[in-house]
C-alpha cells in the first residue's frame, strides 16, 4: 500500500486509463496547457499530446455536447467541468442528452462517458462558487453519479467509471485533494453502486459520503473515546443508490444520523431517511436525524462560511440525540 | 447524376410527403400521440443534403426528422411504427416522432431540445478527427437554433478545431410562429457563420439539385477538415405542430410558397429534361402510396413494447 492523496489517486487513474487504452480522451477548460485548474492533469498534455488531452473555449455545453457526441461515436471522453456550479451550465447536455440518449432511441446508442467535476463549500469562493448540488444530479435515471470520500475509492472508482458503458457524473470535492490515504501498489477498480462501510461500529449508524464521510470519521473517532461506537456507512455512489449496507447497519444499531454537504431539503439525507423508513420500519429506535448545510446561499465571511456548513460537532451532537 | 438516382430522389421525396400526409391523418385518429412536426415542403432539402453524403457520414437533425430519416434510409415502415410507439419502431417505441434514429445507417436521430444537438454534432466530428478519418458530420437545424447559445459554442468550437461538420440551416422562415427578423438580429442567417470565419453559402431549398450540388461542393471542402455553414431557404406548407392555428402568417404567404412545391418543380425538372415521362412518375408516386399504406399496417399490426424494456434500457448492462 502507499499512501498518496486525492488528487495523486485521481491523476493516477486518468493516466492509467489512458495508457490502457487509446479511446480515452480529456477536454475541458485549461486541463492541457495549464495542467487542470486544481493541478490534476498536470503532465497529461506533454505526455499524451494535444489530441488527446484538449482544451476547450469557456463554453460548458459544449464541452459536455462534444463529449456526448464523441462518446456515442465510440470515444472515451471525460470531460472536466472545472466547478459543479458551472455544470448549471451543462445541464441541459446532462440530463436531456447523457441520461436519455440510450433509452431514448430505443438502446442503440450508447453514451461512455465520464464528466469530472470539483463541488463544495469551505474555500471561501461566495454563494455561486460553493455549492453542493449533488442530488439535482442524482434525480435523473440514466446517469450514474459518484462522489468518493477517500483517495482508495476516487482512484478505484474513477477507473471503474471511464469503463463503464453509461454517463458517470464523477464529483470530486474542492477540499479533498490533499486527503491522504493508502491506495494499492498495482491495478484496482471499486465498483459504481456500491456502498461501502468505512467503519466498524454497534452503537449507531453514519451515512455520508464526499467530504462528509471525512468529517464523519473525525466525529466517530471522538466519539469512540466517549465510549460510543459509530458505524460510518459511505455511500460513494448516489444513482445508483446501494442501501444494502446502510439497513444492514441499521438493522444492528436502530439508529441513524445522516450527514451531507448541501442543503437538508429534498438532500440525501431526506432520500435516505425515507428509505430506512420504507424498508427497515420496525428497526428505528429512534428518529433519524439529519446534519447538513444551513439552508441559504454561502456568505463569503471564513467563520460565517464554516458556521453554515456542517462540522464535526453537528454530527457529535445529532449522533447523542438519536442515542 | 444517372438516370435511376434522380428517379430515386424523386422517390424519396414523395415518399416523405404520403408519409407526412398519411402521419397527419393518424395524427387526427389519435393513432399518434404527443407532437407530431411535418417535413411537407422542406423535402428538397433533407433529400438533398443527404443524396450527397458517403454512406459513413454522420447525419443529425433536430425534431422534424421525419423527412431525413428517411432520407437517410430508414423504411416508412420503421418510421410510422415509431410513430404509433410500436416495438417495431427505429427507436423501439422508446422515442416517437421527434426521436427517430438508426445507428447502422449512420443517422444519429432527431432530437427535440432546440439547438441540443448542435455540440452533439461537433463530437460525432471529433471522433472523425481523432481517429483520422475524412468521413463528414451533417447537421442540421432551423433557423430559430440560431439563436441559442448552443449555436455559437458548436459553431465556434468546430471552426477551432478544425472540425468537419457541415451546418445546414434549414431557414423555413419561422421559429415556431416567430419570423426569423422578428428572432434574429441578422436575418441573413448565414452571415452569423461569418462571425466565426467560417465558409459559407445560400441555396435554393425548395430545388433539390440545387441543394445536393451545393451540398458536394461544401462536402468537397469539409473532409479536407474544415466545418462549412450551408442555409437552405425552405418553408413548411404545414403549422409548426399539429394544432397551430398559424396566426402569424399569411394564406397568401403560404399559397406564393406552395407555387414553388419542391416536388412539382422536380416533377417538371424531370418531364422537361426527358429524364423521366409522366407514367413512369405516376409509377413512383404510386410506388410511394403503396408503401406508405404496407407501412401503416406494419405499424398497425405490429406489438407494443413490454414494461420491462422501459427499465431495461435506462442503462447499458
Amino acid at each position: 500500500m502507499a499512501i498518496i492523496t486525492m488528487r495523486q489517486a485521481i491523476s493516477q487513474a486518468l493516466w492509467e486509463e489512458m495508457d490502457r487504452d487509446e479511446r480515452v480522451i480529456i477536454l475541458g477548460e485549461e486541463v492541457g496547457l495549464w495542467g487542470g485548474t486544481y493541478a490534476v492533469t498536470k503532465g497529461f498534455y506533454d505526455h499524451f499530446g494535444p489530441e488527446r488531452v484538449r482544451d476547450t473555449p469557456i463554453a460548458e455545453g459544449v464541452i459536455a455536447g462534444a463529449a456526448n457526441g464523441a462518446a456515442m461515436a465510440g470515444l472515451r471522453p471525460v470531460a472536466e467541468i472545472m466547478t459543479i456550479n458551472f455544470a448549471f451550465l451543462a445541464m441541459d447536455q446532462i440530463v436531456n442528452h447523457s441520461a436519455k440518449i440510450h433509452s431514448m432511441f430505443g438502446g442503440q446508442i450508447k453514451v461512455p462517458l465520464v464528466i469530472r467535476t470539483v463541488g463544495g463549500g469551505g474555500r471561501q469562493l461566495g454563494s455561486t462558487h460553493s455549492q453542493t448540488p449533488d442530488v439535482v444530479f442524482a434525480h435523473f435515471p440514466g446517469l450514474k453519479v459518484v462522489a468518493p470520500g477517500t483517495p482508495h475509492d476516487a482512484k478505484g472508482l474513477l477507473k471503474a467509471a471511464i469503463r463503464d458503458e453509461n454517463p458517470v457524473l464523477f464529483i470530486e470535492h474542492a477540499t479533498l485533494y490533499q486527503t491522504r490515504g493508502e491506495v494499492p501498489e498495482g491495478e484496482y477498480l471499486e465498483p459504481i453502486g456500491v456502498s461501502k462501510v468505512q467503519r466498524s461500529g454497534r452503537d449507531v449508524t453514519i451515512v455520508s459520503y464526499s467530504k462528509m464521510l471525512q468529517v464523519s470519521l473525525q466525529a466517530a473517532e471522538q466519539l469512540a473515546a466517549e465510549g460510543i461506537e459509530a458505524e460510518v456507512v459511505d455511500l460513494r455512489t448516489l444513482r445508483p443508490l446501494d442501501m444494502g449496507p446502510v439497513l444492514q447497519s441499521f438493522r444492528k444499531t436502530n439508529r441513524a444520523v445522516i450527514v451531507e454537504g448541501g442543503w437538508r431539503s429534498f438532500g440525501v439525507g431526506a432520500e435516505v431517511a425515507a428509505r430506512i423508513y420504507e424498508e427497515a420500519f420496525d428497526h428505528v429506535d429512534a428518529p433519524i436525524r439529519r446534519v447538513a448545510q444551513q439552508e441559504v446561499p454561502l456568505p463569503y465571511n471564513r467563520e460565517l462560511e464554516q458556521m453554515m456548513l456542517p462540522q464535526i460537532e453537528d454530527v457529535i451532537r445529532a449522533v447523542k440525540e438519536v442515542l | 447524376m444517372d438516370r435511376q438516382e434522380l428517379i430515386r430522389l424523386y422517390y424519396q421525396m414523395v415518399l416523405i410527403r404520403r408519409l407526412e400526409e398519411r402521419s397527419a391523418e393518424l395524427y387526427q385518429q389519435d393513432k399518434i400521440g404527443g407532437f407530431l412536426h411535418l417535413y411537407i415542403g422542406q423535402e428538397a432539402v433533407g433529400v438533398g443534403v443527404v443524396s450527397a453524403r458517403r454512406p459513413q457520414d454522420h447525419v443529425i437533425t433536430a425534431y422534424r426528422d421525419h423527412g431525413i430519416a428517411i432520407a437517410c434510409g430508414l423504411t416508412a415502415e420503421e418510421v410510422i411504427a415509431e410513430l404509433l410507439g410500436k416495438e417495431t419502431g427505429c427507436s423501439k417505441g422508446m422515442g416517437g416522432s421527434m426521436h427517430l434514429a438508426d445507428v447502422d445507417k449512420r443517422f444519429w436521430g432527431g432530437y427535440a431540445i432546440v439547438g441540443g444537438h448542435l455540440p452533439l454534432a461537433t463530437g460525432l466530428a471529433l471522433a472523425e478527427k481523432y481517429r483520422g478519418t475524412d468521413t463528414a458530420t451533417i447537421c442540421f437545424f432551423g433557423d430559430g437554433s440560431t439563436n441559442i447559445g448552443y449555436f455559437h459554442e458548436a459553431l465556434n468550437l468546430s471552426k477551432v478545431w478544425d472540425l468537419a461538420v457541415l451546418w445546414v440551416c434549414e431557414n423555413n422562415q419561422y421559429g415556431m410562429g416567430t419570423a426569423v427578423e422578428r428572432a434574429s438580429a441578422v436575418s441573413e442567417i448565414r452571415r452569423k457563420a461569418e462571425g466565426y470565419g467560417m465558409a459559407n453559402a445560400q441555396v435554393d431549398g425548395m430545388d433539390v439539385l440545387a441543394v445536393r450540388q451545393a451540398t458536394l461542393e461544401a462536402l468537397e471542402r469539409v473532409r479536407q477538415g474544415e466545418p462549412f455553414f450551408l442555409e437552405a431557404m425552405t418553408y413548411r406548407f404545414r403549422g409548426h405542430s399539429m394544432g397551430d392555428p398559424e396566426r402569424y402568417r399569411t394564406g397568401e404567404e403560404v399559397r406564393k410558397w406552395q407555387e414553388g412545391d419542391p416536388i412539382g418543380r422536380f416533377y417538371d425538372h424531370l418531364l422537361k429534361e426527358k429524364i423521366a415521362d409522366q407514367a413512369a412518375l405516376e409509377a413512383e408516386e404510386a410506388r410511394a402510396e403503396k408503401e406508405v399504406e404496407q407501412a401503416v399496417r406494419f405499424a398497425e399490426a405490429s406489438p407494443d413494447p413490454s414494461p420491462e424494456q422501459v427499465y431495461d434500457l435506462v442503462y447499458v448492462k
